[in-house]
């Protein structure tokens, strides 16, 4: 039998505020354990947990990023189950109406149409405190809790399960982690757990319209992982059906050593989450005037944006999609243009030489030391014939290594292009009578010599020659 | 009587609580009650009654928001200073093993 895989994503996106979602404490990563609380987040009784405002900002502009309705009130709920991990015995989250409901993203796979994967709410709520084994906690026999990271901000992006494959999810993912960044309210962090994803992955027979039972993997963070993870999971479920078996809801934890999944919560420990209202805290009205305030102080979205590059800078396809990946990188070529002019040179630079060197060194462009002005001195001495494009490329270089302006470089290592036809011509003629063998060659019909000499010429004038000029004067030349 | 024995000791043991026979034929009695007078309560009409679980909604107050500046924390002495085994800068728990 063929089996149609059904996924549905549950996404944690770490809100990027300086203090956490209910109290004024640090949420600075990495800082000594325990060290960012007060008595709001160690859960001590009689403390009362007050809304960080720009939680709800943040909220807001995930919601109109991804087609979402804000809900104009919005509730406060306690999710109550017991772990080490949460002081107050529930987390604080939203149940029924969550901040922002019913809202969808376009995600486009190479080849396919473009489809919609509908997002049934988002909500906001706080993180767990962190759970810590082994040496560091200098204990032999038990686990250490350290709660800084307890009461940070969360959104959780529940999707529908509108994901056919694996391949979708992570675009989808992808998607979502793009905008997330792009609006600044949050690191992107996978490896710090600041965007972290859970799949629901079910199987029906193809053709069915009968949802299977579905697993929970949770764990996955990376978007490696998530297709790792959710191609395993859709094969043991296969598998278990084909056996004869029956898929069990349950939630699973993906291995990444293995690329495995595995079962993590027993039966006793069914969730049976006893929602309620907080009673610490009201319903949260949001007016329209609120809303409209956030919608207009929105950057322009990364999909607009690539729109925009093509319609109106007459990028192709290609590089539009490549110069949007992130906001900052949208933000390079744009200066990079209006400095320069000519878009389709810029682009071809920052996707060329600039990531190559951004690669090599491991680093991103918000660190780049050639700013898109020096880039775009750069490109208008090539433009001006003051230097080729090959020379530009050691120019490059240099700018990288000493932050130097590219007219200063090619000043003091005097690496101005050579044009004029005396010069070079003596060039020519000097090479030529050095080779005499290979000029009867080519006046023999072997052609190919040309490049040889082309070289040779290049290397004399140590790459300062201008080719067009050496190219027309050495084939007058050879021809005799 | 609407409350079985199982359902207290479902709900016992996500408190995480502890009962004796009695204790939980006694609290399936007084449950029961509760739950009688809810039904009580259910027969009112609240069809276009918006759902409230605030008095503060009717008094109209603005909702309190904190500002996202950072506040001094209460320094890791007094965050352990109830616990009672600290472990380093943690609190120390029995072994959870996932």
């Amino acid at each position: 039998m063929k089996y149609q895989p059904v996924i549905g994503l549950e996404v944690h996106v770490q809100l990027k505020t300086d203090t956490k979602i209910f109290c004024g404490c640090s949420t600075q990563f990495g800082a000594e354990p325990n060290s960012q609380t007060c008595p709001v987040c160690l859960g001590l009784p009689g403390a009362l947990p007050v809304l960080n405002r720009k939680v709800v900002e943040f909220a807001i502009k995930a919601g109109l990023s991804t087609n979402c309705s804000i809900t104009p009130r919005s509730i406060f709920a306690r999710k109550n189950y017991f772990y080490p991990d949460l002081p107050k015995g529930y987390q604080i989250s939203q149940f029924e109406d969550p901040i922002c409901q019913r809202g969808w993203l376009e995600i486009k796979l190479e080849g396919e149409e473009p489809k919609r994967i509908g997002i049934t709410r988002i909500h906001m709520e706080e993180d767990a405190g962190k759970l810590v084994h082994g040496d560091v906690t200098g204990l032999d026999d038990g686990s250490g809790v350290d709660l800084n990271r307890a009461c940070t901000p969360l959104l959780e992006v529940v999707s529908e399960p509108d994901l056919r494959s694996s391949d979708e999810a992570v675009v989808y993912l992808k998607k979502l982690h793009q905008i997330v960044t792009w609006l600044g309210i949050c690191d992107g962090n996978m490896e710090e757990g600041s965007f972290r994803c859970d799949a629901n992955v079910s199987v029906m027979p193809v053709g069915s319209d009968t949802l299977g039972t579905r697993a929970e993997v949770k764990n996955v963070n990376s978007f490696k992982f998530v297709k790792q993870a959710i191609e395993y999971e859709i094969q043991r479920q296969i598998d278990l059906i084909e056996d004869g078996g029956k898929v069990v809801q349950e939630t699973r934890l993906f291995d990444p050593n293995s690329g495995t999944t595995r079962s993590m919560r027993s039966k006793e420990e069914a969730h049976d989450y006893r929602y309620f209202p907080d009673p610490d805290l009201v319903p949260l009205d949001i007016d329209n005037d609120w809303i409209n305030r956030i919608r207009q102080g929105l950057p322009e979205l990364p999909e607009q944006r690539r729109q925009r590059f093509v319609a109106e800078l007459g990028l192709p396809d290609y590089d539009a999609e490549v110069l949007t990946a992130s906001r900052a990188v949208a933000e390079y070529f744009e200066a990079g243009v209006e400095a320069h002019g000519n878009a389709k040179l810029v682009a071809n630079w920052v996707m060329g030489e600039i990531t190559r060197a951004l690669n090599d060194r491991g680093t991103s462009i918000e660190t780049c030391p050639v700013t898109p002005i020096q880039l775009a001195e750069l490109l208008k001495l090539i433009d001006s014939g003051t230097i080729s494009g090959k020379i530009a490329k050691t120019v490059f270089d240099e700018m990288w290594q000493s932050g130097k302006a590219p007219q200063t470089i090619v000043q003091e290592q005097g690496l101005v292009q050579v044009s004029d036809s005396g010069a070079i011509e003596a060039i020519i003629d000097e090479i030529m009578a050095a080779n005499a063998g290979q000029v009867e060659e080519y006046r023999g019909g072997k052609e190919k010599v040309f490049g040889f000499f082309v070289g040779q010429i290049m290397k004399a004038s140590k790459g300062k020659a201008n080719p067009t000029v050496v190219n027309e004067l050495l084939l007058n030349k050879l021809k005799g | 009587m609407k409350i079985t024995i199982a359902e207290v000791e479902h709900v016992a043991r996500l408190a995480r609580l502890e009962l004796a026979e009695e204790e939980i034929n006694l609290f399936a009695g007084q449950m029961d009650a509760i739950l009688e007078y809810v039904e009580k309560l259910k027969e009112l009409n609240t069809e276009g009654i918006v759902p409230i679980a605030h008095v503060e909604v009717l008094m109209g107050s603005v909702f309190p928001f904190r500002e996202d500046a950072v506040q001094s924390p209460i320094g890791l002495d007094r965050a352990l200073s109830n616990a009672p085994k600290p472990a380093g800068s943690f609190f120390a728990v029995p072994k959870v093993i996932e």
